[in-house]
Parts: structure tokens; sequence; C-alpha cells
């Protein structure tokens, strides 16, 4: 089973990264982009089936490690592999 | 009196630190290499800088699983004095003994430069011979100190007076223009609630001594000194540094 997590700065945290990221593509001739946000994609791979309470340890995952949640929000979708 | 300095993978302040503490402190001190488990019979800790586990994920977030880690929070919970210097500091973050989180400098540039700060509190273990409000000059040399917490924790932060440092005007003022990487309400310092563990991003060990133009640093290891030699004569019992 494939779980992506998706890792976003929060709103109202300043993101210099998504700042320089819609600077270039508005350099570019893309002035269609008024903002842009840089998170991370995490993809892990788990073992076993569909477990019942998946979600929540997926949830537990994040808040330990996987995002810094002062900072950063995160989501996460399960796909079968 | 023994000062443990903590290694790391990517540690690289590491020799610089000893050297100022044995060498201009005039302190006992030793590496303690992260596989380590305890901290018994040190009296102190001190987390150097430098890019610990490459800065993977996050700046500080992986060390936080070395085994040193859980002696080293049971250490600062029991009161003993730790400080973290850059990526020391980073850790102490993600290890949830400061608070707040430290984000990607503004300008996105890695910045090497001097900083000039303000001493905001002087009862720490580390700060015992500034004065109160004096301005000192520092190094930086970091791509992500940009200190961040949110509402809530600021207005905590501030009303337990737990902000050590703030980045000033070479005359003590704040403006956005001495703040060098985007840092909330210039905030390059910060303690814990009780006051014995202590971040900040500037490093004191490389201003000590007078070959590197000044010793503004020094203070910090001078001060650990101190309170250590004052330990001695009156122990330590329940929260002896409560700012509020």
């Amino acid at each position: 089973m494939i779980v992506e997590v998706y890792v976003t700065p929060k709103k109202g945290v300043l993101d210099p990264q998504g700042k320089a990221v819609a600077h270039g593509l508005n350099s570019l001739g893309f002035n269609v982009v008024k903002d842009a946000r840089v998170g991370k994609l995490i993809t892990l791979k788990l073992e076993g089936g569909l477990k019942k309470d998946l979600n929540a340890e997926i949830e537990e995952m994040c808040k330990k490690l996987l995002a810094n949640t002062v900072i950063e929000d995160f989501s996460f979708s399960i796909k079968e592999a | 009196m023994r000062v443990a300095v903590l290694r790391f993978p990517g540690s690289n302040c590491d020799f610089d630190t000893l050297h100022v503490l044995r060498n201009v402190a005039g302190i006992d001190a030793e590496f303690v290499w992260h596989k380590e488990r305890s901290l018994r019979g040190y009296d102190a800790a001190i987390i150097p800088g430098g890019f610990s586990y490459g800065d993977y994920l996050r700046s500080g977030a992986i060390a936080r699983f070395s085994p040193i880690m859980k002696g080293l929070i049971r250490f600062a919970q029991s009161g003993k004095p730790v400080l973290g210097i850059c990526n020391g500091f980073q850790i102490l973050i993600e290890a949830g003994l400061l608070p707040g989180a430290l984000l990607r400098n503004k300008n996105l540039k890695f910045l090497c430069q001097s900083v000039h700060l303000k001493v905001e509190m002087v009862d720490t273990p580390f700060t015992g011979l500034f004065s109160k409000g004096e301005v000192i000059e520092l190094p930086i040399a970091h791509g992500e100190g940009n200190y961040f917490i949110d509402k809530a924790g600021l207005k905590e932060i501030e009303d337990y007076c737990q902000v050590m440092f703030r980045y000033v005007s070479k005359d003590g003022k704040l403006k956005d223009s001495d703040n060098p990487n985007g840092s909330l309400c210039s905030i390059a310092g910060v303690s814990n609630r009780s006051g014995n563990v202590v971040g900040l991003m500037p490093h004191p060990e490389r201003r000590s001594e007078e070959i590197f133009g000044s010793t503004d640093g020094k203070k910090f290891f001078e001060s650990l000194k101190n309170y250590l030699i004052s330990l001695k004569t009156k122990p330590l019992s329940g929260e002896v540094f409560a700012h509020a």
C-alpha cells in the first residue's frame, strides 16, 4: 500500500521559497501566477493490508516526525499499490 | 566541573566550542558522541553548530532520534544548563526543549556575517555576566534561522520572559534592516520557561578571543563557569531561574 503525505507551509507562515518560485514564474511571463507555496511530498510504502486505524497511525507519523506542526500543515492520501 | 560537548554526524563547530571551553574559559570539557545514552557526571551540555544528518527533512529533525537525546532531555528536565548554538538550537527546538520553529531565511540566502544582539535576559546560566539590555556583536552562519512561533506561543514566551536575544542595530534599536533573516520580532535566541535551556542562532564560540576581533562570546562560557562555581556553594533547588 502506498501513502502519499503532503507537507505544506501553514497559512500565514512566510514561505520565502514559494515567493522566489512565484517571482521566477512571473519573470518567465506567467503573470497569471499570484502566489506559490512550496511543500514536500513524502511517499510511504506500507506493509500489510488496510488496517482499521491506519488513518490515526499516519496522522501520528505526521505529527511526530514528517511535519513540524508549528509551521507546517499536512494531509495524506492512501492508495492501493 | 565537567561540560559535555555533544557531537552528531555533521556537527562542525564542535572543536571550536571545546577549545573555547577548555583553553579560554578554563572549564573541564569533553566530547560526548551521539551514540552515548546518558550525561551522568556532567554539569552542563552544549550542542554545537553544524549540519547534523545533513539537515535531512528539517534542520535538527533527525538528530532528535540519536540515543543521547533521551539522556539530554532528562538532563535538561533535571535543571542542568543546556546551550544550543545554531544547529544546536535547531536540534533543541525539534526535540521540544525550546519553543517555536526555525524557517528558511527570508532572503533564501545562507547568511555569514556579523550581527548586533541585545541581551534581554541575564538570569540564566549562560548570560549571568551580561547586563540587561547590553548590545553585543556575534557572527551568524545559517540558512534556516528565521525564528517563528504562532501568536499564542509568542505571547507566552514574551510573558514568561523567554526571549533572550534580539537582532538590533549597533546602538541597540530594533529595526527591520538589522533583522538579517526575517525572524519574528527579531528573535535570535530563546530559553525554556525555567531558563536552564538556552538556544541561539549566533555563534559565541567564534568571538571568544581577541584574535577574532571581539570577545563578546567569551562571556557565555565564563557565565557558565561562574554559575557552576556558585552551585557548589549554594545547591540548586527547584526553579531557581523562574523568570516570571
